[in-house]
């Protein structure tokens, strides 16, 4: 191994424009700005396709002469379009986050947060989950055969079958709310946390381990000191995968509740009244929400990986 | 250490029949991998003991069993038969004491852990307090010549400074017995000449016994005081040679008449080792 060349980014922070510049030097921004423009264009391009058809038998009621720029505008302005455009969607969107009360019913930020909360609720049980289950896997050797075969089987069940199981069993009990959704999302979740954790407390390699026993360290020092560290590298990715699962989760789970509160409510009611731009903007919203959270992941996995040396 | 008074009254160590006893003896081991058809014989008929502050290489061809043997008196693995003895009690006990170090072949450091905390790793486990740790691996570093790295990670040093720093963290809880396993295999002979070097000063500064398993003649006959030679299938001892150069060793004295009569001595054990076959 060669000696590190240390390359320190700026000490001194040079101004926003020129930051700006250097990473779209870089080629970092560019090519993100590419392929949203793309979306974008096909996205504006689909609108025309899908309500083209509408739009035509409306202008042709008005007279046989019209345009290709009228029915362009025709299709973007459409009042309950079969594919909104962008701008709808993200008048939509800023309509109901910026403009509108947080306590009102149709605010998305209330909606998202409905959604929101029984995620991370979910999230944090089933990480447990998955990291309770990897641990049994790896130090019972018992467990370790019998328990990956129900663990597999678990996920092969459509999510769709059980989501309203869960929410009736749990109902007739008294519990509504946040706890079943998040029992929901915990259950998706906790798959890809297991799989990884499994994998990364079994990754020291054996000079590791003997090392530990020439120090006959405990069990649970070699736990602590040797195999919890070293599966960090195999958590993170699986958190990443479990935040995202856990977000459809709690959006499922909000289906069959008769769609009160939350961003998988506001997709059904969207559905069923035929409100294509509510739809859209819920749509919308969680992909944003699932974003964040896997932000989130990656900032605390940006963390870890500082203390433990920075370079894995 | 300045023996006081009383020390030199004690009649024991007046008495010269009375020699301190073996720190590491071995009798009729032997050991068996595997049972029926599969079954390798890996050590057999070993007779061996070193005393306190010998410094002992192990040398022979790969599948000899000077790894299996160094991994017998670690307690990493047990004899099938005979009887062994470290530190006047058995190879577990020794190992719950911690009273041996071990460096293996790699490094073996914690990527996720500065040199200090790597260092400091079995202190953690001894459950020493926190000055403490930081006064032995300060000390452990200045030794194998890495003060002013601890912040360091694995990764930023290269391959001689880390198999120091595994020698450092064996060195740290201040063991009485140093068993390694070929640290210096894998560098470049021009590290290797350099840890060499500084082993021997170690050694000699220190009361440290050492087994050292190499497959390095010109290695094993400038660090050792004895060369256990052996011979594989099965692993067995074909010679122990007397290394009696001067204690003071410098790598130039690789090139005297005494060192290559030394070394002519182990190369002719390892032929007749191989003779068997």
């Amino acid at each position: 191994m060669s000696a590190p060349v240390y390359a320190p980014e700026a000490a001194v922070a040079p101004a926003l424009s020129t930051r700006l510049a250097r990473r779209l030097h870089r080629g970092r921004v560019l090519p993100i700005i590419t392929v949203l423009a793309v979306l974008l264009a096909v996205w504006c391009a689909g609108t025309v396709y899908m309500n083209a058809p509408r739009s035509i038998e409306m202008l042709e009621r008005q007279g046989p002469d019209w345009t290709f720029q009228q029915l362009l505008d025709a299709t973007w302005s459409m009042d309950r379009p079969v594919v909104p455009t962008p701008v709808q969607v993200f008048t939509d969107i800023w309509q109901n986050t910026v403009e509108r009360e947080i306590s009102s019913r149709r605010s998305l930020i209330f909606h998202s947060w409905v959604t929101l909360s029984s995620t991370m609720l979910g999230f944090a049980m089933g990480t447990v989950l998955g990291i309770v289950i990897a641990v049994a896997m790896v130090y019972v050797r018992t467990l370790d055969r019998s328990l990956m075969p129900w663990v597999i089987a678990s996920q092969t069940v459509p999510i769709l079958a059980i989501a309203p199981m869960i929410v009736v069993v749990l109902g007739n009990i008294g519990l509504t709310g946040v706890v079943p959704k998040a029992i929901i999302s915990s259950y998706l979740s906790f798959f890809p946390v297991a799989i990884g954790m499994v994998k990364g407390l079994r990754s020291p390699d054996p000079l590791q381990l003997d090392l530990l026993s020439t120090y006959s360290a405990t069990r649970s020092q070699t736990f602590w000191k040797l195999r919890w560290p070293a599966s960090m590298p195999f958590l993170f990715p699986s958190l990443k995968i479990g935040v995202a699962l856990a977000l459809v989760g709690a959006i499922v789970g909000e289906l069959p509740t008769g769609a009160q509160a939350g961003l998988g409510a506001r997709l059904l009611t969207g559905s069923y009244y035929g409100q294509m731009v509510q739809l859209w903007s819920a749509l919308v919203m969680s992909a944003v929400l699932a974003l964040l959270c896997v932000f989130a992941v990656t900032a605390a996995e940006k963390m870890v990986v500082a203390a433990h040396g920075g370079r894995r | 250490m300045v023996a006081s008074v009383e020390d030199v009254i004690q009649p024991h160590s007046l008495d010269p029949a009375d020699v301190p006893h073996p720190l590491v003896a071995m009798e009729n081991l032997a050991l068996v991998f595997g049972t029926g058809e599969g079954a390798v014989t890996a050590l057999t008929n070993v007779n061996l003991s070193i005393k306190r502050h010998d410094f002992v290489s192990l040398i022979g061809p790969s599948g000899c069993g000077k790894t299996t043997l160094l991994r017998v008196v670690a307690d990493l693995v047990k004899p099938t038969s005979g009887t062994i003895m470290v530190d006047g009690g058995t190879p577990e006990q020794a190992r719950l004491d911690r009273s041996y170090g071990y460096v293996f072949q790699a490094p073996a450091l914690y990527p996720w852990r500065n040199v200090r905390r790597n260092v400091e790793l079995p202190l953690e486990i001894m459950g020493l307090p926190k000055t403490e740790r930081q006064e032995r691996s300060t000390r452990a570093l200045e030794t194998v010549g890495l003060a002013g790295f601890e912040g360091k990670f694995p990764w930023q040093l290269s391959g001689g400074m880390q198999q120091r720093v595994s020698i450092a963290r064996a060195m740290g809880f201040e063991p009485e017995l140093l068993l390694m396993d070929e640290p210096f295999g894998a560098l470049d002979e021009i590290t290797r000449d350099n840890l060499n070097l500084h082993l021997h000063e170690l050694w000699k500064r220190t009361q440290l016994t050492v087994i050292f398993v190499t497959h390095s003649i010109p290695e094993a006959v400038f660090l050792s005081t004895h060369i256990v030679v052996m011979s594989p299938r099965p692993g067995r001892i074909v010679d122990v040679i007397e290394c009696d150069l001067p204690y003071d060793r410098k790598l130039d004295m690789r090139e005297t008449p005494d060192y290559l009569r030394i070394a002519h001595k182990v190369r002719d054990g390892l032929r007749a080792g191989h003779s068997y076959e």
